[in-house]
């Protein structure tokens, strides 16, 4: 009789299983996209309405934020890399967009005066033209990350002194980027809310409402991409890497390959993220690869909770705002917040918002609303075997 | 003549000054079952770590179906057919059995063919077939981690299985399991022995008379002696090293 549903369990599951996931992410689509509808259309009526317009354009940046938040959650979260080095790729996303705006007018821009430079340099003069600069916003990242991390990776440099390599790395980029005035104008940065794009100028409303829409296409376009890769083979693959990696090479598998990938990818994302929030700020300074920006990016992501996708945006968008609202009533406080932050989410979530709401939080939650407790030992949970009786015990009941 | 499957000659591995595996002479037939075993420190766990290209011979060659491993890294070596499990039952925890069987089983492990593979009605029917075998049919969707002990065991050889190789390395299987629990492991091993290579690393000695036809025992980082449990048990040298200083340490 057991072997009866044994047999009945193995030929159901699988079939059932794909209907249902496709049910599942037919749903989920439909979700986020009506989220980013809301974003694009009904929030921005509302804050202007509220008189809060400014509150738009910081959405719009913290949108941006949130595709790098994505990228570090794909490599911390599901693959266990903690980079900590995310302002390099954030900060060449940016120069990219910010170098193609400056030489919008057709001369050379006016900082090189400054510094007695006549003749634009060399490696400005591709950005001349768009499509180049936008393919530059994503590979030139990816590039850098995936020979970082080839060198890395390959000599198996893992855990805490990959991160401290990634931080390395940054305080490399920074000095560099901070030191060359005659090349990208040092420490000043490049400026991009008074250059012209497509004929208006980059701080007009119409065009800033056109970046906002844009931060959000590419954040759902990054969700996806990241949906689509944690959920397929190479996703078990991550996450195998994520475990145990030595075991993975037993498996025949090379783990070089795969961290070099998603290292690469997650740079992309946060390239993408530092073009939009540079052309929403209108400014990219090397202050862009400040050791605590980059460590704040896994703060958004640790808040929001590890390896859920979603907590790294809800992360950002909470941090974030947090901060803006807070340092424009108490300027001082938001650093001793943001540390308590921290560690409020290191003691007391250690998963995250999201990690707690899908644990404990239910539970919670349920006792708030007068319900039962779920029972919380998941082996029991979820062990078949246990179920089938649960089942098979109702049955008889109900027959008797 | 039959073809070796696995050939070792004069394999030294050194760790700074100290000498894990001393100039030890090895070789397995074509569809041979051996045990391996020797007192703690005989260089045993590091006998595979330098066959599966985890640790590089200091000098010797390692020759599998006639190809020596020296170039290679573990994922390749993984790759020619020569299958591990640890000693400590290692599976992806957050995995699912079904989902630790499909990853070991795939045909296609680099990073392109990951991103755009699923698994084939073949190997589906394959892992289906698999999680049978080695009992876990009904638990084939929970994370691994919430498996017992004995069942993470099952799983990995299982594992080693999906990946169809010639050789199967086994890192002391019965470690930590219960009698009823070691006898199925030793059928289980028994059954795969028919169509692999196994050559099974093992301390428990009601296990090895289950299983073994032939024995190799290690002592100080090379081959005391070979031949059948009875021949080895008998051994004036085995009962020095190691059944003896059992005993002693019995007493």
């Amino acid at each position: 009789m057991t072997v009866e549903t044994v047999d009945g369990v193995v030929g159901a599951l699988p079939g059932l299983n794909t209907r249902q996931r496709k049910k599942a992410l037919v749903r989920e689509a439909a979700i986020a996209l009506g989220i980013a509808l809301v974003l694009m259309f009904i929030i921005p009526a509302i804050l202007t309405g509220l008189g809060q317009g400014i509150r738009v354009n910081q959405l719009g940046r913290f949108l941006a934020l949130a595709i790098a938040a994505l990228g570090i959650d794909l490599i911390w979260g599901f693959t266990g890399l903690l980079s900590l080095g995310h302002g390099i790729f954030f900060a060449l996303g940016g120069y990219a967009l910010a170098m193609h705006l400056q030489l919008q007018d057709g001369q050379i821009p006016e900082f090189f005066s400054l510094y007695g430079v006549s003749e634009l340099p060399g490696f400005w003069q591709p950005f001349r033209s768009l499509p180049f600069t936008l393919i530059a916003v994503v590979i030139a990242p990816a590039v850098v990350a995936a020979a970082i991390g080839y060198l890395v990776f390959r000599n198996r440099i893992r855990g805490v002194y990959f991160s401290i390599l990634t931080q390395a790395a940054l305080i490399v980029f920074f000095n560099f980027f901070n030191g060359q005035q005659k090349l990208i104008n040092g420490t000043n940065g490049l400026k991009t809310d008074t250059s012209t794009f497509f004929g208006l100028q980059v701080s007009d409303p119409r065009i800033q409402t056109t970046f906002y829409a844009f931060s959000i296409l590419f954040l759902l376009g990054g969700y996806f991409l990241c949906r689509w890769l944690t959920s397929g083979r190479i996703g078990r693959v991550l996450v195998a890497i994520r475990d145990d990696e030595p075991r993975v090479r037993f498996s025949g598998y090379n783990p070089t390959g795969y961290k070099v990938f998603v290292f690469a990818v997650s740079a992309a994302l946060a390239g993408v993220a530092g073009a939009l929030y540079t052309v929403q700020s209108g400014i990219i300074t090397p202050k862009a690869m400040d050791v605590a920006f980059s460590i704040e990016m896994v703060i958004w992501v640790a808040l929001g909770g590890r390896g859920t996708l979603v907590g790294a945006i809800l992360g950002t968008l909470i941090v974030n705002f947090a901060r803006t609202l807070l340092s424009e009533k108490f300027p001082e406080f938001w650093l001793f917040f943001q540390g308590a932050l921290f560690l409020i989410v290191v003691t007391v979530l250690p998963m995250g918002i999201l990690g707690w709401l899908r644990t404990d939080g239910i539970n919670w939650l349920r006792s708030l609303s007068g319900r039962e407790k779920l029972i919380t030992y998941p082996s029991l949970e979820t062990d078949p075997d246990v179920e089938y009786e649960r089942k098979n015990l109702g049955d008889s009941e109900s027959d008797g | 003549m039959n073809e070796k499957i696995l050939e070792i000659q004069n394999l030294t591995v050194r760790f700074g000054g100290f000498t894990a595996i001393n100039n030890l002479n090895f070789s397995l037939e074509q569809g041979e079952l051996r045990v391996v075993i020797g007192p703690n420190g005989a260089g045993k766990t590091t006998f595979m770590d330098a066959i599966t290209g985890k640790t590089k011979p200091t000098e010797g060659q390692v020759f599998f179906k006639g190809k020596n491993l020296r170039p290679y890294a573990e994922y390749e070596i993984s790759r020619m057919g020569i299958g591990r499990k640890f000693q400590t039952p290692r599976v992806y925890q957050k995995l699912t059995p079904r989902e630790n069987l499909e990853l070991s089983g795939a045909r296609k492990k680099n990073v392109w063919e990951s991103l755009t593979a699923s698994s084939s009605t073949a190997e589906r029917r394959t892992v289906v077939g698999l999680l049978e075998t080695i009992g876990l049919a009904v638990k084939a969707d929970i994370p691994a981690e919430l498996l017992s002990h004995g069942e993470k065991q099952r799983l990995e050889i299982g594992m080693l299985v999906a990946q169809s190789p010639d050789l199967l390395l086994v890192d002391e299987p019965v470690a930590g399991l219960t009698d009823e629990e070691t006898e199925k492991v030793g059928d289980l091993l028994l059954t795969l022995a028919e169509s692999h290579s196994i050559m099974v690393i093992e301390h428990d000695m009601e296990f090895v008379r289950q299983i073994a036809r032939q024995v190799t025992v290690l002592h100080q980082g090379s081959v005391l002696c070979e031949g059948t449990m009875d021949e080895v048990q008998n051994n004036p040298k085995v009962i020095e090293v190691y059944l003896g200083s059992e005993e002693a340490h019995a007493a």
